[in-house]
């Protein structure tokens, strides 16, 4: 049954993509989808019975001995693994159905729903893997698809630039995370989770020399695992991506930089929790930037216009809650969050792609206005996605995010920070998304007559799909709150705890009550701010950002990240890459390799041809000498 | 007396008397039937003494005409391939004497007397039989480069080769009668016998006469300092003509300068192995940075014909049994990727005009893709690209030298044939990737096909069955070295 949900996925990426002209869209649609579906169906089935059971694994086949290095293909079935398997055939089989009716009028649909499922076919593999070498192969392989569906649309040049920013980007992170497997595998001479995990406490005052500076290994080891999750998760300094990432159609949004792939990094440090819970100076690290980035991204988020650039820095700023939740112990509480995320997140995108779909792929919302009224159903997804994520009571995001505050509050120290940031960016997530329903659906409509025209509800093929994410969005929350008992009987061994005294989720019932309440407030005050400023008077908008200008502008320009890496990384590359092109490959290897060469012998058949002059007395003259230079050879030289 | 000693030169005394014979019936016939038939008739002749070589080869050494005639398996070997050679060259000459209106009987009996005139030379065991035999050999190559007698371009070139081979061949002579003088003795194996007790010098008058009888068969080889006569010839003559000469003479004196070096000078393999690396460094260079310039395709053809002599001079030069056999291997090679070659350059003609600059092969795919094909092969296969067959040719020679220490000078024919490879590779661009000007003509003769298809056939599929080639090569080669 694992074994089918992992790999149902990959026949519908092979079907689609190499018959996908043979059998035609249509039979792409179905097989993918109904492949989808079945493995959706079969995860269902697995959440129900795998948790509070004992973890097990699904051997597949031996994949590399070398020496001490032994690799093998299976599937680790736990907890962990199996609420990720739900996340993301759930999502994934919703986005397939979705993406009939929104890519409906694209040219090559067989190939879009074969890269859908190669990318879910990569994400089982990533969230199913029983060692890092195998993660590490998921972890490329969502990589390698996220690539090819930001870059779908080949012949936009926005979009094959945002392919390769996210894949670079990605780049940097990948590269810590295989320095971290490799530091793994010289530590431990294994890179087997299990025996890995187990041996991890007996490493825990272990310490390594690098760089002449003595760090402790473990701390060393989970910073560079954490590095490589900051970059596929998005958090500050490798967040760059994701805004861009947006260039891609809108369900690849929804499933990878909404729901799953995104997760990945979340879901590495979870994983990894039996090492983690030594390092403390990686966790330290793990909860500062979570935090910053959560409030960093909230920042943003208030002042983008595009309305998927807004969504993907919720998305970031939410990623940056799960971060602090990981790194003050509460990983029940982050896996939660993003368990319930992933549905109210998707909800968001895939509602604000049927609200591009009926504007005619409009995507700036200072061009929209007053459309709830022709798309209501969209309208009711999207306020429903909004208050989950704002964190209104009793929507699924309440009870996630609340947790994660109380936890953060609850662990101290770095916590407060955390706790401090967390509580700011909920108010800004609630003032951002306020902005973002009250713009796009109310007030004037600012489209043009035509597009307003043609204005419309999105088909039934988009928006029962928007319909079940709902009730996700809604349910997912009360449903979930077996995962953050306080005895973590739920996950059964697959998060781990160095010491169950220091159990944060217990600890986090015992919080001042403001601390509960403050999230609440937050969101409503967030709410209220918005509804004032984009209904009621809606000169304030324009009049605050002129008085805050530089607040404003910092803002709008995403802090000048994407300029300082230009200057910082982009363009001394550039230069250093021009450099060595015109100067060292074209001056000095092509001149004297290549051309040189090439010249060398133009100019010597010249003179060969020149010898050929036709006379033949100059071939006899030529004969001759030839022979005077043999034998004078023979007797001064040979026999001299 | 019985004449059984003329059993082992039956196929050069066939060559002979056919053409003895032909030589009436064309007279006696009308023009151009007469040629037909007369051609028919030799090309029988051609196949019935290849087969007949293989027939009277025997597995020892065999002496005849008191010592001046030897027939082994190096004599058979190469014979076989020189008769294939003459065989394949007249018959792809056929619809060219009929387009060029050419056709005179006398060309098939100048090729018969001269495939006589390279039997004997490669069965020669004395200088004398030699000297003999190069003329016989020679005297009908004159004519048959002026062949096309009322074309400046054609007599031209039949007089230069003909002064410059009668300056050769005084160079020939001159260093035997040193050799005799030195030594007192013109026969092969007098000269090895009397060498090959132990430590003896080559008296310093036998080795300037050594290098003057180099010099005569470099300049048959066509190879640096020699070869000057080559491109001339080579465009001036009748492409028929040239395809004759890349082929058949070039192999028969590659056959005999092995012979000559191997057998009476066998001892003094450190004297000659340098002029031999002096030739055919010489000679590869030259081949490969000539070719570069030329435009047109048998001049070309004549600097790749240098090149690949240097090329199988590298396995002279090693001096081994294995060299020896890298030489005979790379010659058959040779033999056939030219002749396909050749064929492929009669076979392009636009409105029954022949074509010769390289430029003409440009688009050749698009309308011959067949035809383009095969040629890509032989280009292919010329320039030593695996799998084909030239550079398994390559492969053995090199092999060979390395094995001898001689490893500058493989690394040297390697770099060489890096450079060769440009201007083969240009024309399979030419073909492949250029668009033709004018429409090609579509027709290809039968005698044209049969041998494109053998030849190819040979090129591509000799990895597949080597066994027959590498075979017999080696019993040849294992003759030489006792």
């Amino acid at each position: 049954m694992y074994t089918a949900i992992v790999f149902l996925p990959l026949l519908g990426a092979i079907v689609a993509g190499l018959f996908g002209r043979i059998i035609g869209d249509r039979a792409a649609q179905i097989v993918t989808c109904s492949l989808l579906c079945i493995s959706a169906l079969l995860s269902g089935i697995a959440l129900l019975t795998v948790p509070f059971g004992e973890p097990f694994k699904v051997p597949l086949a031996t994949w590399i001995v070398s020496g001490s290095f032994e690799v093998d293909w299976a599937l680790r079935i736990d907890a962990l693994t199996v609420v990720m398997l739900v996340v993301v055939t759930w999502v994934s089989a919703l986005v397939h159905i979705y993406s009939i009716g929104y890519m409906s009028h694209d040219a090559s649909i067989a190939r879009f729903m074969s890269y859908l499922s190669l990318f879910t076919f990569a994400m089982l593999m990533l969230v199913t893997a029983d060692n890092f070498l195998q993660l590490f192969f998921g972890w490329e392989g969502v990589g390698v698809a996220s690539y090819l569906l930001i870059g779908f649309w080949y012949e936009k040049a926005s979009a094959n630039n945002a392919a390769m920013k996210a894949f670079i980007v990605n780049r940097v992170g990948d590269f810590a995370l295989i320095l971290g497997i490799a530091a793994i595998f010289l530590v431990f001479d294994s890179v087997d989770f299990d025996t890995v995990f187990a041996a991890a406490p007996a490493f825990a005052e272990h310490q390594i020399a690098l760089f002449g500076v003595t760090w402790s290994t473990l701390d060393l080891i989970c910073i560079l695992l954490f590095i490589g999750a900051m970059g596929k998760s998005a958090q500050l300094g490798l967040h760059t991506w994701l805004p861009d990432a947006m260039e891609g159609p809108t369900p690849v949004s929804a499933l990878i930089h909404a729901a799953t792939m995104v997760t990945a990094g979340v879901f590495l440090i979870a994983r990894v929790s039996p090492i983690i819970e030594y390092a403390p100076v990686a966790l330290a690290v793990i909860v500062l930037i979570g935090a910053t980035t959560a409030f960093f991204a909230a920042t943003v988020a208030l002042t983008q216009n595009d309305i998927k650039r807004v969504i993907a820095y919720s998305t970031c700023s939410q990623l940056g809650y799960m971060f602090f939740a990981l790194g003050v112990g509460a990983y029940a509480a982050a896996i939660f969050h993003l368990f319930t995320h992933a549905f109210f997140k998707a909800l968001l995108f895939l509602a604000a792609g049927s609200v591009i779909h009926g504007m005619s792929n409009e995507q700036d919302m200072r061009r929209m206005g007053g459309i709830w009224r022709h798309m209501k159903f969209t309208y009711a997804m999207m306020w429903i996605g909004s208050l989950a994520l704002v964190g209104v009571p009793f929507f699924a995001g309440f009870y996630s995010k609340d947790l994660i505050l109380e936890a953060a509050f609850a662990a101290g120290g770095v916590g407060f920070y955390a706790f401090a940031l967390g509580i700011a960016a909920a108010v800004m997530t609630a003032f951002y998304s306020g902005r973002l329903l009250f713009m796009t659906f109310h007030g004037k409509p600012r489209a043009s007559e035509e597009v307003m025209h043609h204005v419309h509800e999105s088909p039934l093929v988009m928006t029962i799909p928007l319909g079940l994410l709902a009730v996700g969005a809604v349910f997912a929350g009360y449903l979930g709150l077996p995962m953050v008992a306080d005895d973590h009987a739920f996950w059964g061994g697959s998060i781990y705890l160095a010491e169950m005294e220091r159990n944060i989720i217990y600890l986090a019932h015992y919080v001042p009550t403001w601390v509960v309440i403050a999230p609440i407030v937050a969101g409503f005050v967030g709410l209220g701010l918005a509804y004032v400023i984009y209904i009621q008077r809606t000169e304030l908008a324009d009049r605050l950002a002129e008085r805050f200008r530089p607040l404003y502008q910092f803002s709008l320009n995403k802090w000048y990240f994407d300029e300082l890496y230009d200057a910082l990384f982009v363009r001394p590359a550039r230069q250093a890459g021009t450099f060595l092109w015109r100067r060292v490959d074209a001056g000095i290897i092509d001149d004297y390799g290549p051309n040189g060469v090439a010249a060398t012998a133009l100019e010597g058949t010249k003179r060969v041809v020149k010898l050929q002059t036709g006379y033949i007395y100059h071939y006899a003259f030529v004969m001759l000498i030839g022979v005077a230079a043999l034998v004078s050879w023979f007797l001064f030289v040979a026999r001299g | 007396m019985s004449t059984s000693y003329l059993f082992p030169a039956a196929p050069e005394l066939l060559l002979i008397l056919s053409g003895l014979v032909l030589l009436l019936v064309g007279s006696f016939k009308d023009h151009a039937a007469g040629a037909r038939l007369v051609s028919t008739l030799a090309l029988v002749t051609l196949a019935v003494a290849f087969f007949a070589t293989i027939i009277v080869t025997p597995g020892a050494a065999i002496y005849a005409f008191r010592e001046h005639f030897v027939l082994d398996a190096f004599a058979g070997f190469m014979k076989g391939v020189v008769f294939l050679g003459a065989l394949g060259t007249l018959l792809i000459a056929q619809p060219y004497l009929r387009q060029e209106k050419l056709e005179r009987f006398e060309y098939a009996l100048l090729v018969l007397f001269s495939t006589a005139g390279m039997g004997l030379l490669l069965s020669a065991n004395s200088f004398l039989a030699l000297y003999v035999a190069l003329e016989l050999m020679t005297l009908p190559l004159y004519v048959m480069a002026a062949f096309k007698r009322d074309t400046f371009k054609s007599t031209e070139a039949g007089l230069k080769y003909f002064v410059l081979g009668a300056l050769a061949s005084g160079m020939l002579l001159y260093g035997i009668s040193l050799v005799y003088g030195f030594t007192g003795t013109i026969s092969f194996t007098a000269l090895q016998d009397i060498y090959a007790a132990g430590d003896v010098r080559l008296p310093i008058g036998a080795l300037v006469g050594l290098v003057f009888i180099a010099a005569g068969l470099a300049f048959k080889l066509g190879a640096v300092p020699f070869h000057m006569w080559t491109p001339d010839v080579y465009e001036g003559a009748p492409t028929a003509v040239t395809a004759f000469f890349a082929a058949a003479p070039k192999i028969a004196a590659m056959g005999l300068t092995v012979r000559v070096f191997a057998e009476p000078f066998g001892a003094f393999v450190a004297d000659w192995q340098q002029i031999v690396i002096a030739v055919a460094v010489g000679s590869m260079a030259l081949g490969a940075f000539g070719a570069i310039g030329q435009t047109n395709i048998k001049r070309l053809m004549a600097y790749s014909g240098i090149g690949h002599v240097g090329y199988a001079l590298v396995g002279l030069a090693a001096g081994t049994e294995r060299g020896v056999y890298g030489v005979l291997v790379y010659m058959t090679l040779y033999l056939f990727m030219t002749v396909g070659t050749f064929a492929v350059i009669l076979t392009l003609r636009r409105r029954g005009q022949e074509l010769e600059r390289v430029q003409d092969f440009a688009g050749l795919s698009k309308e011959q893709p067949l035809l383009a094909l095969a040629a890509a092969i032989f280009m292919f296969s010329l320039a030593g690209i695996p799998p084909l067959a030239g550079f398994f040719g390559k492969l053995y020679v090199f092999l060979a030298a390395v094995d001898a220490g001689l490893i500058a000078l493989a690394v040297f024919g390697v770099l060489m044939s890096v450079v060769g490879a440009y201007y083969y590779l240009r024309i399979v661009k030419l073909m492949y990737f250029d668009a033709p000007p004018e429409p090609f003509d579509k027709t290809i003769e039968p005698e044209l096909q049969a041998v494109l298809v053998v030849t190819t056939a040979v090129t591509a599929l000799f990895i597949v069955f080597p066994g027959p080639i590498l075979g017999t090569a080696q019993v040849a080669a294992s003759a030489l070295f006792p």
